[in-house]
C-alpha cells in the first residue's frame, strides 16, 4: 500500500506551502490523480484520513480529479480512450499502443485562510 | 499506522540502512512530523475577516522522491556509474539472477549491490558471501524502497567510477513502480511458476519498466507457462520492453543478458 507515502507526499508538500503562506487553515486541495496512476482510490482515502490526522489538514476538503486515459496506437495512429494500460487499438485492434495520459499526479491548487 | 506501506498502527517506522554484522547499524527513525496544532475553541472573538487565497500549485505529488531521485543520477553520471533497479514479486529469483550475474562477470566488473527487504540481513549476506561491497536497507513495514533510502545507502556503500550498482528492490509487483530510484534501468523479473498473465495483472511495473527477464526457464518442461503469450501480455503494457530468457541456477540464456550489460553500461 503505497498510497500512504502519496498522501505524505502531499501532507508535506502542502503544510510548507500553507506556512509559506502564512495561513492558518487549509480549505481545500484539488489533486489530479490519473485513471492508470497506480493508485487505488480506496486506499487512498483510507490513508489519506489516517495521515491527515491531528494535522492542520484534518478538515481540509479535497477535490479530486481523474484524468483519463488516454493511447496513441502505433500503427494507425489513432488516439483513443483507454481503460488500462494495456487496450488494444479500437480502430485497427493493433495491442501494442503508446499512452499519452493518465498517470498524473499532480497537486493542482489550494486554497489557504488566513485569519 | 506505518509512513510507508499503511500497515499497524504505529507512527513510526524504523529504516535500517547497514552493512552486513555492521555492530551499530544507522538507525534511522522516521517520525512523521505532524504539526499538532492547537485545537483552535472556536473564535472567540469574531471581529477580524478571513482571507481566503488560492495557490497555484501544479506540483508532482512525488516531487521530492523524485528530486532525490535526479540527485541520484547525477551522482551516477558523474561517477560514470550503471545502476539498476530489479523489481519482481517475492520469489522470482531477483537474488539468485545477481549472484550468478556478479559470479560471472566481477572479474571484468566491478558490482555494488543495495539489497531491499522489509527485514532480515539473508539477501546481503549472500551477496557479501561473492566478496561483492552490499548495503542491507530494511524498510521495516514499509512495500518499497525510495530514493532517500537509496541516497542513504550510496553514500555507505561508496561505489567507485566505472562500476555497476544493482539495487535489488523489496519483492513487490506493485508499489515501487512508482518510486523513481534514480537508476539508469529497471528490470523486472518474472519467473516460470508464475501465472503467465501477470503483465496484464500488474500492468504499473511491467510499463514502468525497460527490461523484462524471465527466469527459471530450466522448469518449462514442468509447468503450464506459455512464454510468448506471457511475452505478448507484456508488450501490450509496454511494447518498448526488451527480453531475456535465462534460468540463473542452470546459467542458460545468461550469456545475452551479460552481453547486454557489459555492453550497455559504457554506453
Amino acid at each position: 500500500m503505497h498510497e500512504l507515502s502519496i498522501v505524505m507526499s502531499i501532507v508535506d508538500t502542502v503544510e510548507k506551502e500553507r506556512e509559506k503562506q502564512q495561513a492558518d487553515t487549509v480549505e481545500s486541495i484539488e489533486l489530479d490523480i490519473g485513471m492508470i496512476s497506480g493508485v487505488e482510490m480506496e486506499a487512498f482515502y483510507f490513508a489519506w484520513e489516517a495521515g491527515v490526522r491531528k494535522t492542520k489538514l484534518e478538515k481540509t476538503r479535497l477535490k479530486i480529479n481523474r484524468p483519463p486515459a488516454k493511447a496513441k496506437c502505433t500503427e494507425c495512429g489513432q488516439t483513443f480512450v483507454a481503460t488500462s494500460s494495456f487496450d488494444a487499438c479500437p480502430e485497427c485492434e493493433n495491442p501494442f499502443c503508446d499512452i499519452l495520459s493518465g498517470k498524473e499526479l499532480r497537486i493542482k491548487r489550494m486554497t489557504v485562510i488566513k485569519n | 499506522m506505518c509512513m510507508t506501506c499503511g500497515c499497524g498502527n504505529s507512527t513510526e517506522t524504523n529504516i535500517m540502512i547497514a552493512k552486513p554484522g555492521e555492530i551499530n547499524p544507522e538507525n534511522i527513525s522516521l517520525m512523521i512530523e505532524h504539526k499538532h496544532g492547537h485545537e483552535h475553541s472556536h473564535h472567540t472573538h469574531h471581529d477580524h475577516s478571513h482571507s481566503k487565497t488560492v495557490v497555484e500549485m501544479e506540483q508532482d505529488i512525488l516531487k521530492s522522491n523524485n528530486m532525490i531521485a535526479e540527485r541520484n543520477r547525477g551522482f551516477f553520471e558523474a561517477k560514470k556509474i550503471f545502476a539498476l533497479n530489479l523489481v519482481s514479486s517475492p520469489g522470482s529469483g531477483k537474488t539468485s539472477f545477481l549472484e550468478k550475474t556478479i559470479s560471472n562477470l566481477k572479474e571484468e566488473i566491478p558490482f555494488y549491490v543495495i539489497e531491499g527487504d522489509q527485514q532480515t540481513f539473508q539477501d546481503a549476506e549472500r551477496i557479501e558471501a561473492l566478496k561483492t561491497p552490499v548495503i542491507q536497507i530494511n524498510t521495516g513495514q514499509g512495500c518499497h524502497l525510495d530514493s532517500d533510502m537509496v541516497h542513504r545507502a550510496l553514500k555507505k556503500l561508496n561505489p567507485e567510477e566505472d562500476s555497476v550498482v544493482m539495487i535489488e528492490n523489496v519483492g513487490n509487483l506493485v508499489c515501487p513502480a512508482l518510486f523513481d530510484l534514480g537508476e539508469n534501468s529497471r528490470i523486472v523479473l518474472i519467473s516460470v511458476t508464475e501465472g503467465d498473465d501477470k503483465p496484464i495483472k500488474y500492468p504499473d511495473m511491467f510499463q514502468s519498466a525497460d527490461i523484462c527477464v524471465i527466469n527459471k526457464i530450466d522448469l518449462l518442461p514442468y509447468v503450464n507457462f506459455d512464454i510468448e503469450k506471457a511475452k505478448e501480455y507484456a508488450m501490450r503494457v509496454n511494447h518498448h520492453l526488451k527480453f531475456f530468457e535465462v534460468s540463473a541456477t542452470t546459467g542458460v540464456g545468461m550469456r545475452t543478458w551479460y552481453d547486454w550489460l557489459v555492453t550497455c553500461r559504457t554506453q
